[in-house]
């Protein structure tokens, strides 16, 4: 009967915490158009969240590139399809590598660093000293890094994209080979601006979403603690990244379900 | 919505706050006072976290206009909590808050942001914003809630810090300045709207002797300058009696011990108001928090030790 309880109570536990997260997601989305009256505050956030996460994202797209083509050509040579190799490296990199890789490594970025921010400025008051001047934080503070999220994230896939398949290009063609106009020429005919890159913009976006969400709620529901921010910080990397790589799959079998 | 900058209301002083049916103090009973001598009205309020630990059981309080009021206690019998009914940072359980005659509603937040626009809060540790300059704080109330131009506003600003002594130091960051200094900075935001109550938590915590006289002496001349209301929380004795013209003592769960003018509560004869005015260390109010007895805890017969 005890362990009834316990479980029933933990259930109960669980809901009422989505419940708060999806009332506390409803408010970010209510303060946004006014934070867009604030758009100064937009474009200071989308420096700091997307301009600062600009090396990491390019080192790391540039090192997937790198390797994509070198294992794409081995597999490939194989069945003598090499010519192949630059429609798959575009097509893993803007349906999947470029939203997904990016959304991680913004998580880990930009996340864990919006959630130390907003869990820091619970800590010392600064959130709560807003409230009692009269000002909305959700508007002054969360609002503009929320859209900032949803702004950089497309972005910065985007450009892990572009130089995913730059790298791709140094190896294949410029290292091993492969001829030139087949590697950019199958891309052209191949890809669809629409259903390939259109949709890993709407991926990327949605995670944005996700992350800037993730983010932004464990800082504001952080303890107002050390621990509590060290926690929040490592929850919000943990939710994440199971987060998109869940909506990724959804998205893919929404997206991609015809060949 | 915005705020254009108003003239304050300058309020006649009147006489102290009334006697409270809660006090048990020996206090002389004061005077009944009308209505619109009392800018906050407390009654019969309770109020717990959670339902398991009520921090304040059916407290009742009046605080007047145009005086420094200071709320005197021990850690922990709600002193901040009354501080933040008033700001309507939480909804009481039981009873009532009133700013000005209104009901403060902690759900109804177009009401709270209001009523807020009349009140400034220093907080404890400042609560000051870390990206920004000394100056950009002091301007964030005046940029967010009015529509002042700039030029008016640096002029504002100016006047303010300069009424805590800080003019100089308007371009230094946050990261550069003292602790008392910050204390001053924060002074000077939470006055930049001319607000008409004006509440300090734990004003003189952390400061030195120097910073402490001078954020003393700030209260008190910024409340007869501003003619704004004042309320104190502190656990600072003599800071307090040297600036307030009313004291209320609070014990555990906001019963409320003594009030009256600092000289009556000096001159009081009740032990529990001696013990907290003087500092002694036992009294009515123990020092040891309620505990199982010492034998017991550390395994020893207290009857064969004895």
């Amino acid at each position: 009967m005890t362990m009834l309880a316990a479980l029933g109570a933990r259930t109960l536990d669980l809901f009422r915490s989505f419940g708060h997260a999806a009332f506390f997601f409803f408010d970010l989305l209510r303060a946004v158009p006014a934070s867009l009256r604030r758009f100064g505050l937009v474009v200071v956030q989308i420096h700091a969240i997307g301009n600062r996460s600009l090396i990491i994202i390019l080192a790391s797209g540039l090192a997937v590139g790198f390797v994509l083509a070198l294992q794409m050509y081995y597999a490939l040579v194989t069945y003598g399809a090499a010519e192949s190799l630059g429609l798959i490296v575009n097509l893993a990199l803007v349906r999947e590598l470029g939203p997904v890789v990016t959304g991680l490594l913004f998580a880990g970025r930009a996340g864990t660093s919006l959630t130390a921010e907003i869990g820091l400025m619970k800590a010392g008051e600064q959130l709560a000293a807003m409230e009692m001047m009269a000002i909305d934080p959700k508007e002054r503070v969360l609002a503009p890094r929320f859209l900032a999220g949803m702004v950089s994230m497309p972005i910065l896939a985007i450009l892990f994209s572009a130089i995913g398949i730059l790298g791709a290009y140094v190896v294949a063609v410029l290292l091993i080979g492969v001829d030139q106009g087949n590697f950019w020429s199958i891309m052209q005919s191949r890809v669809d601006v629409w259903r390939d890159v259109g949709n890993g913009i709407v991926k990327s976006a949605v995670f944005g979403v996700i992350c800037s969400f993730v983010a932004l709620y464990q800082g504001h529901e952080t303890d107002a603690t050390p621990e509590g921010v060290a926690y929040a910080t490592t929850r919000t990397v943990v939710m994440s990244s199971l987060a998109i790589l869940g909506m990724d799959f959804i998205l893919t079998a929404l997206m991609f379900s015809t060949p | 919505m915005r705020q254009s900058a108003r003239p304050r209301r300058h309020c006649a002083r009147t006489p102290v706050a009334e006697a409270d049916k809660n006090s048990t103090s020996a206090m002389p009973s004061e005077p009944q006072i009308a209505s619109a001598d009392t800018l906050i009205e407390i009654e019969h309020v309770t109020f717990g976290y959670d339902a398991s630990r009520t921090i304040l059981s059916d407290v009742s309080l009046r605080f007047q206009r145009g005086k420094v009021t200071s709320i005197l206690g021990s850690s922990g019998c709600g002193k901040t909590t009354l501080l933040r009914l008033i700001g309507g940072v939480h909804g009481v359980n039981s009873g009532s808050v009133k700013f000005d005659g209104e009901l403060i509603d902690a759900q109804d937040r177009e009401l709270l942001f209001r009523l807020r626009r009349r009140m400034g809060v220093l907080f404890q540790f400042g609560a000051l914003f870390t990206d920004l300059s000394v100056f950009d704080n002091v301007a964030f109330p005046l940029r967010e809630q009015t529509d002042l131009k700039e030029s008016m506003i640096r002029d504002i600003v100016l006047m303010k810090l300069n009424a805590v002594g800080l003019r100089g130091a308007a371009a230094l960051r946050i990261s550069e300045v003292s602790g008392g200094m910050a204390r001053r900075v924060a002074l000077a935001r939470a006055i930049a709207l001319d607000p008409e109550l004006i509440m300090y938590d734990e004003p003189f915590a952390g400061l030195d002797l120097i910073s402490m006289g001078v954020a003393a002496n700030l209260i008190r001349t910024l409340n007869d300058v501003t003619g704004s209301t004042s309320l104190v929380i502190s656990h600072d004795v003599p800071e307090c009696m040297a600036i307030s013209d009313h004291v209320v003592l609070l014990a555990s769960q906001g019963r409320i011990v003594a009030q009256g003018t600092p000289a009556e509560l000096m001159a009081s004869t009740d032990p529990e108001v001696r013990q907290f005015v003087r500092g002694e260390p036992d009294g009515p109010v123990k020092f040891h928090y309620p505990a199982r007895p010492l034998a017991e805890d550390f395994g020893v017969n207290a009857g064969s030790a004895a």
